[in-house]
């Protein structure tokens, strides 16, 4: 074990793994907020895009996703996302489009768990606001999002445990994570094979458990007593 | 095929009925007298010209080694996909008898299995587009090279010719996908691999393989440890089908197509280490 350890970047690959997991996790957030917003403001056109949008990509494979990404919109039409006169342009890309596909992937995920918080807040409460002369955005950033929030921590720490497993599927582009650098070592030390699984599981352990032990007593913390 | 059945059928009814589902459609098992005695054999199942499932045909140069092998050992081979990662799990856990499916004879692998051969020997190449300006692996300096993830022949390549950028995917055909549209402008693996996506029908006259390899990959075939009446009766096979000129035949019909020249036969040890 040590000397797997030695002789590959086990660690940078995890590191890899957490900067995927962050970046792609602030983006689902922020998007998915967004979407929850479209969701439940009252203009029909809002509604029918955010609705549209979680439909379609929480019900389509995430591998589709980012091999869409990578062949459909960076091979064929050429948007790249990196500077192609860099001499790691491919790495970025690919880190990029991966962390695009994953955290819009999330997204919907995250836009459906704010969105069960919201109805965990009786109606009588926007209709309060809205009559004490609050507009609709004020209503929502004063009195539903902030007790959506804490109503939705124990979902969105779900969400966020399963985007962080979800990010092995940025191996399928060749972006250096964990479960990229797992293919190679168990082509290269095929003796050695479940040492290596245990340790990636040891990893990912490590990474997830923390995340749902603290979700689990952030929303009994903050739970919103009623 | 229907003597095959006929075979089963006069032994046991029901598995014959059983197997007819499982019955590999590249077998040819009229010769010998076991009938529907089947042995499972490790392929790959989505490289052409090597190992390839189309439907229920198996084609290839390891499907036709794999088949002579069997053969020779009256038996009918039932053909399971071995991906390269899971080629030591399959043979351990004795879910196939003997893999041949482009298995480097190396010696981490030679730790938790046995290997007979080699039956063939390649070479690291490397893939581009037929109007390519790039000749040489050294003119690859600042160009997009594609390979497998979990295959060493990326790494390879990146440490006898650096600067160059890799690309992996997790299939050989997305990387061929991508060379022929000029997203990425190489890919490199064995010859042999590269040898029949260049004969591959949608890409005959697009691709063309460098033929300058840089390595020496020696094809095994694996099985488990110890089982030392196995290996000797898949060594003679192969000794067999070389000698014979089947061997020569099998790698002229799998990828002469690509212009592939074939090598000489390597030497098959006679005995099973």
């Amino acid at each position: 074990m040590g000397d797997l350890l030695a002789r590959y970047d086990i660690l940078g690959a995890f590191l890899m793994t957490i900067k995927i997991s962050l970046a792609a996790g602030l983006l689902a957030l922020v998007l998915g907020t967004l979407l929850a917003v479209f969701r439940l403001s009252p203009v029909p056109v809002l509604r029918a895009f955010g609705s549209t949008y979680v439909n379609l990509v929480r019900n389509t494979p995430l591998t589709l996703l980012v091999t869409f990404a990578q062949f459909g919109l960076l091979s064929l039409l050429n948007w790249h996302l990196a500077n192609q006169s860099s001499p790691t342009s491919v790495a970025d890309d690919n880190f990029r489009w991966g962390v695009l596909a994953l955290g819009g992937y999330t997204a919907a995920f995250v836009c459906e768990a704010l969105r069960s918080g919201v109805n965990t807040i009786p109606v009588g409460q926007a209709e309060a606001a809205r009559s004490i002369g609050l507009t609709f955005t004020q209503t929502l950033r004063e009195v539903v999002l902030p007790q959506a929030f804490r109503a939705s921590i124990a979902p969105l720490g779900s969400t966020f445990i399963a985007m962080i497993k979800n990010s092995t599927v940025l191996s399928v582009i060749g972006v250096a994570e964990i479960a990229f650098l797992q293919s190679r070592i168990i082509d290269e030390n095929a003796d050695q094979l479940y040492t290596i699984m245990a340790i990636v599981a040891l990893g990912f352990v490590i990474l997830t458990l923390p995340l749902g032990m603290g979700a689990t007593a952030l929303s009994k913390r903050l739970a919103v007593k009623r | 095929m229907t003597i095959a059945r006929k075979g089963a059928a006069t032994a046991v009814a029901t598995i014959a009925a059983l197997s007819l589902a499982a019955c590999g459609g590249g077998s040819s098992d009229s010769g010998s007298g076991g009938g529907g005695d089947k042995i499972n054999v490790g392929i790959k199942f989505d490289q052409p010209g090597l190992g390839l499932k189309e439907g229920a045909k198996y084609t290839g140069f390891d499907v036709d080694v794999a088949t002579y092998v069997a053969k020779e050992m009256g038996k009918t081979p039932n053909f399971v996909e071995s991906v390269s990662s899971q080629r030591e799990t399959l043979i351990k856990t004795g879910k196939v008898d003997y893999i041949v499916a482009t298995y480097s004879m190396n010696d981490k692998r030679k730790a938790v299995i046995d290997f007979a051969g080699p039956y063939f020997v390649a070479g690291q190449d490397v893939l581009v587009k037929s109007d390519s300006t790039i000749a040489s692996p050294e003119q690859m300096k600042g160009k997009k090279m594609c390979s497998v993830k979990g295959s060493t022949s990326a790494t390879t390549f990146a440490e006898k010719f650096p600067g160059v950028q890799l690309q992996q995917y997790d299939t050989y055909s997305k990387c061929a996908e991508a060379v022929s549209t000029g997203a990425i402008d190489a890919m490199t693996t064995d010859d042999t691999i590269l040898a029949g996506y260049a004969s591959q029908s949608q890409y005959k006259g697009k691709l063309k393989v460098l033929g300058k390899p840089f390595s020496e990959e020696n094809y095994g075939i694996g099985m488990k440890q110890g089982n030392k009446e196995l290996c000797t009766k898949i060594t003679a096979a192969v000794t067999k089908m070389i000698s014979s000129g089947e061997w020569q035949k099998a790698v002229e019909k799998n990828l002469g197509p690509a212009g592939y020249k074939t090598p000489t036969a390597p030497t098959v040890p006679s005995t099973c280490e």
